[in-house]
């Protein structure tokens, strides 16, 4: 009976960090499957956060200085979204895909199969096929074939992410599938991120995941997706969901 | 008529923090600047009272500062308040280092602090912010002894359960729930939560 204490009641512990490694570590897999303690577990910490602002310090003048000036050292993690990548702890995004394996994640995004492999192994075929596919379509994929063209790829959740940019034109472009359908009301929307400052880079269409990206990328470190309410917003209004760096 | 009285959550003003993550978790210094300023504050405080001593505090609340930086853009908004977040943070790292130090020290100093088990009194030392810190003795207060030392001894000087049960001469399973009992009373107490 006492072998196998019901997991249930280590929330406080857990909550206030006083379980033993082992324990926690167990712990931690029990929570993940349980909505209860996960709920139990978030208002205990956010109990004990009132404790913890009660005790309110005033900090050395250099500090904030040291913490400003460090920052530049430390980089930061993109998002987490899906509950298997959770699971695993961190994103691999994978830099610089192998040419047909990008071409293939292009085609999922593109939703043309075959076509865009063929247009990315036989440039040839592609120019003629090119000229059927969406003016949109045509522009990414002549992007693609560009010499200075790069990529950039994120996996998030059930969503893979690239972002093809060719700095020599300016222009970028991003190509998602598995993106979660949004309620009513809401699109996804992308920006240049000019070190700090995100700029509006255009919505991605609800019936496919592909977007050359509004604006020259003029220099800008990366490109963000965020949720935000239909028509956009001049700036983002939530988390981001998706962090690609150009670089 | 309840005698404890249930006051509204402190008003967090100032810039909406949610907001501020949202932005540094794209790189923006300057957001992070203000996240900064709103927070320090009680991670100072809270880390300072977890290790009481000064420059490990600074230290660590440096550590959490770079930590709220890498990690900003892991934040899950509809998982609850920024702060809550970062001093959990704060709270697990303070832990780790008094832990660390802990396993290096004397055993004997883990029996000298029985002795020091604070009281709730003490808990609300050093405290700037008065309505806060009243909200927070009054909720301590209605818990029972035994619920208040678990609480305050894991929270306050990073003792493992376990090691609480040993301070307290209590059995770990009744320490285990009575940490949890405790934290449903002060969440309760605190209006925290549904
Ligand atoms: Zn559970």
């Amino acid at each position: 009976m006492n072998a196998a204490p019901d997991p249930h009641t280590l929330t406080g512990a857990y909550a206030t960090h006083a379980l033993p490694e082992e324990e926690r570590l167990a712990f931690e897999q029990h929570l993940a499957q349980c909505p209860a303690c996960a709920q139990e577990v978030a208002e205990f910490e956010a109990a004990l956060a009132r404790l913890g602002a009660a005790e309110s310090g005033r900090p050395p003048s250099g500090l904030k200085a040291a913490v400003m000036a460090g920052i530049g050292d430390v980089r930061q993690l993109p998002p987490l979204t899906g509950p298997a990548e959770r699971r695993r702890g961190t994103s691999r995004p994978a830099r610089q895909w192998p040419k047909l394996a990008l071409a293939a994640c292009l085609a999922l995004a593109t939703g043309l199969g075959a076509v865009a492999v063929q247009q990315h192994d036989q440039a040839q075929r592609a120019r003629s096929q090119a000229s059927s596919l969406r003016e949109e379509q045509a522009a990414v994929t002549s992007l693609l074939t560009a010499p200075d063209a790069r990529t950039t790829t994120t996996a998030s959740g059930p969503a893979v992410a690239t972002v093809v940019w060719s700095a020599d034109r300016g222009q970028a472009a991003f190509l998602a599938s598995g993106m979660p359908a949004l309620p009513q009301g809401r699109t996804y929307e992308l920006w240049f991120n000019d070190s700090g400052t995100m700029r509006p880079a255009g919505l991605l269409p609800a019936d496919h995941g592909q977007l050359l990206l509004t604006g020259n990328i003029n220099g800008a470190v990366g490109v963000g997706v965020t949720q935000e309410p239909s028509g956009g917003s001049a700036h983002p209004t939530g988390q981001p969901l998706m962090l690609l760096p150009l670089t | 008529m309840n005698a404890v009285v249930h006051l509204s959550a402190p008003r967090f003003r100032g810039p909406d923090l949610k907001e501020l993550v949202a932005k540094t978790a794209f790189g923006d210094q300057e957001a992070f600047s203000g996240l900064y300023d709103a927070v320090v504050g009680p991670v100072l405080g809270l880390v300072r009272r977890v290790l009481r001593d000064p420059a490990q505090s600074e230290e660590v609340t440096q550590e959490v500062m770079f930590e709220l930086w890498r990690t900003a853009a892991r934040y899950e908004p509809q998982r609850g308040e920024v702060l809550p977040w970062v001093l959990t943070m704060a709270h697990r790292r303070a832990v780790d280092r008094v832990r660390a130090a802990q396993a290096a020290a004397d055993r004997d100093q883990k029996a000298a602090a029985r002795s020091h088990v604070p009281a709730f009194d003490e808990v609300a030392e050093q405290v700037e912010n008065r309505l806060e810190r009243e909200q927070v003795r009054r909720c301590l207060q209605s818990l029972t002894e035994l619920q208040r030392e678990s609480v305050t001894l894991a929270y306050y000087r990073g003792y493992t359960y376990p090691e609480v049960a040993e301070l307290l001469g209590t059995p770990l399973g009744t320490v285990k729930t009575r940490m949890r009992d405790g934290l449903i009373r002060l969440r309760d107490c605190l209006g925290v939560g549904s």
